[in-house]
């Protein structure tokens, strides 16, 4: 498709421990478009902040190992493109990261005000085409381009609701709440001007009113200005609230990807179904799913759901199913998929 | 009220804590309990909810005596526990335990499961060996696991088993009341399902009561038969949980309600309101805490600090306008 944003294609990344060879991921493939809010979701130990890191190119060097697969992004393959480019080009400046816990994101012995001038020197949205952009910590920042960044940070800072953004910019990252630190992270990753953003559980950390806020300020901000967010989580509820698109994740390999409704009304792989009849509800009390999540270094051959799976046959052990279309947006790894009229399990 | 028994019984509790500056005078309270009072009857759960910093913690350790009440008091089973000294009040607390986050946390490394479970009763009773053991594999039966889990450590098991055996150390004591602390955040949805459907059963089993604390409402709503709602260190409403979740009196707990995202239902995003974020516990607004945040806020709001009203058939609510 034209408007695909970043299309990541069989992704293969390892991890080598003692024990032996991890693989976290395991042939993902996963397609965004411009503007889109995706959510990524399962369960912990799932691939999500692993394929999160991976597009960021920021993996652990000396563990993880990208065994095959590559990530389009522009027109080029961020996994071949030299260190050097995707610092400069395309890390914090195209795609940018919303960490998980805003508390632990920011320099404790820096004023909020310094960071930001520290971002904005580097991968300030002006920068962007200029000669000298590839800077040294030894550059100078001149003192027009400054002025001008400042405006634009305090533009942000308003439009993130932080009240009096002057008085937060002098102040410690301890000195302000956990929700105005996540709004803070918010503006930081908007300021680039990015086209995607991570964010990799955003509001995990937050209480439901402030949660709610977050939310709804990250998906205007989306929307007004066009930025695709790849959002991880593994909070149902969250992906609800701002997903157009939602992707599955079991044990490496993603398994369904459907929009945001016909996720929740129609789920074609038995995983999605049993994921959603875990959430508490009233009607049905409360139903975990049997067994347990497998172990990635030596993973079940075939469809990874199906030692937990009930329609599990011959063919699940053997071949990992591949993408079967529901209808034009939805598509799911199934060999025996649920149909759209078959009842609750 | 029921008939059913009051087993626990929470009068007018404090807890502060001294704020102090750099010469260590103090300057100020921290008032994170501020009258809180509520009783439990035998059997029941009872849910504590609300934001981070609202004293729900607090109030589940200063029941236990790990943090000791600046006033108020605790009848549990006919005895008042506040201010009893650690050594007086360990034959009653015996009964009384607290669960924290994950209790497979808290198990030795370098110690077998047996020796885990068996601890308690050292510590506590002067059972001799064969019973501690038969009393310890009734209750490693108890929370599903085989009996010859006893011999492993920690490490050899999963994380699911030891969340099973932490728990289990807890209820080797026969306990009658189980605080639980947050039993479930930081877990999957389906991890807990397991969980919450093994605490139901060992309610069952062993006829406990439990103290519920979380922050999420859809699991209280779930497990809970009532709920009490904290904001900065008060209890603002209580009441049976169909009650509170139908028809939720206080603003506060309308604001709470209303931000839990309801899949199928319209997004929240869309229409919630609240703004800001509690003010800090040192420095309390005069008058009703909520005023700063509240849409219904007014002037008497600021000079009056609502008590709970018993207006209601099944709940009572902390304020001056609700109806």
């Amino acid at each position: 498709m034209a408007s695909e944003l970043i299309s990541v294609r069989n992704l293969r990344v390892s991890f080598g421990s003692d024990a032996g060879t991890a693989k976290v991921l395991d042939g993902v493939d996963l397609a965004i478009r411009a503007g889109e809010i995706r959510g990524l979701v399962g369960e912990s130990g799932c691939g999500k902040t692993t394929l999160a890191r991976a597009i960021l190119g920021i993996l652990p060097r000396n563990s993880a190992r990208i065994e095959s697969g590559e990530i389009r992004f522009g027109g080029r393959d961020l996994l071949t493109l030299p260190e050097s480019a995707l610092a400069s080009e395309v890390r914090g400046r195209e795609i940018v990261y919303i960490p998980q816990d805003p508390s632990t994101a920011f320099n404790p012995v820096f004023t909020i005000g310094t960071q930001i001038d520290d971002l904005m020197r580097f991968k300030s949205p002006l920068l962007r085409g200029g000669a000298d952009d590839r800077q040294g910590f030894f550059n100078s920042y001149p003192r027009e381009r400054r002025a001008a960044d400042r405006a634009r940070v305090l533009e942000l800072l308003r439009l993130v609701q932080l009240p009096n953004p002057e008085a937060v910019l002098r102040k410690y990252p301890h000195e302000v709440s956990g929700g105005q630190r996540q709004r803070l992270m918010i503006a930081m990753a908007l300021l680039p001007e990015p086209k995607l953003v991570i964010a990799d559980e955003p509001t995990t950390a937050l209480d439901v009113t402030v949660q709610a806020q977050i939310l709804k300020l990250l998906k205007q901000l989306a929307r007004e200005r066009g930025v695709a967010v790849l959002f991880t989580t593994h909070d149902l509820g969250a992906a609800y609230e701002i997903c157009d698109r939602i992707t599955v994740m079991y044990a490496g390999q993603e398994v369904e990807e459907a929009p945001v409704d016909g996720f929740f009304e129609r789920p074609s792989h038995p995983y999605t179904r049993k994921l959603l009849d875990s959430l508490p509800s009233s009607e049905a009390g409360i139903r975990g799913i049997a067994g347990e999540i497998p172990r990635l270094i030596d993973p079940p051959p075939g469809c990874r759901f199906h030692p937990r799976c009930e329609r599990a046959t011959g063919i699940c052990r053997t071949e990992r199913p591949p993408p079967e279309a529901v209808d034009a947006l939805h598509s799911v790894r199934c060999h025996h998929r649920l149909s759209a009229t078959e009842p609750a399990s | 009220m029921s008939a059913a028994e009051t087993i626990l019984e929470v009068e007018a509790l404090r807890k502060y804590f001294p704020v102090r500056n750099v010469w260590k005078r103090r300057i100020g309270w921290l008032r994170v309990l501020d009258d809180v009072s509520f009783s439990v009857r035998r059997g029941e759960i009872l849910g504590i909810v609300g934001e981070s910093g609202c004293g729900k913690s607090t109030l589940g350790k200063t029941l236990m005596g790990i943090h000791t009440a600046s006033a108020g008091r605790v009848i549990f089973e006919g005895h008042d526990i506040a201010q009893l000294k650690p050594h007086q009040s360990r034959r009653f607390r015996e009964h009384l335990q607290y669960c924290y986050q994950d209790p497979g946390a808290s198990l030795d490394p370098r110690w077998t499961i047996r020796s885990s479970l068996h601890e308690p009763l050292v510590v506590h009773t002067t059972l001799p060996e064969p019973e501690r053991e038969a009393r310890v594999r009734e209750i490693l039966r108890a929370v599903g696991l085989p009996e010859t889990h006893l011999d492993l450590y920690p490490h050899e098991i999963s994380g699911g088993q030891q969340r099973r055996v932490g728990l289990a150390r807890i209820l080797t004591l026969k306990p009658s009341v189980v605080i639980l602390d947050e039993p479930t955040s930081g877990l999957d949805v389906s991890v807990q399902a397991t969980i919450l459907n093994l605490l139901l059963s060992l309610r069952e089993q062993f006829g406990l009561t439990y103290l519920f604390i979380s922050h999420d409402l859809s699991v209280v709503r779930m497990i809970c038969q009532r709920v009490a709602v904290m904001y900065l260190g008060r209890v603002v409403e209580i009441g049976d949980t169909e009650a509170i979740f139908s028809a939720p009196r206080h603003p506060y707990t309308q604001s709470l309600l209303a931000a839990i995202p309801r899949i199928g239902g319209p997004r929240v995003t869309d229409s919630f309101a609240l703004e800001g974020e509690p003010p800090s516990p040192t420095a309390l607004p005069s008058g009703c805490r909520f005023r700063t945040r509240c849409p219904k806020a007014q002037k008497r709001c600021a000079d009056e600090d609502p008590v709970l009203r018993a207006d209601w058939e099944r709940q009572e609510a902390a304020c001056h306008f609700a109806t």
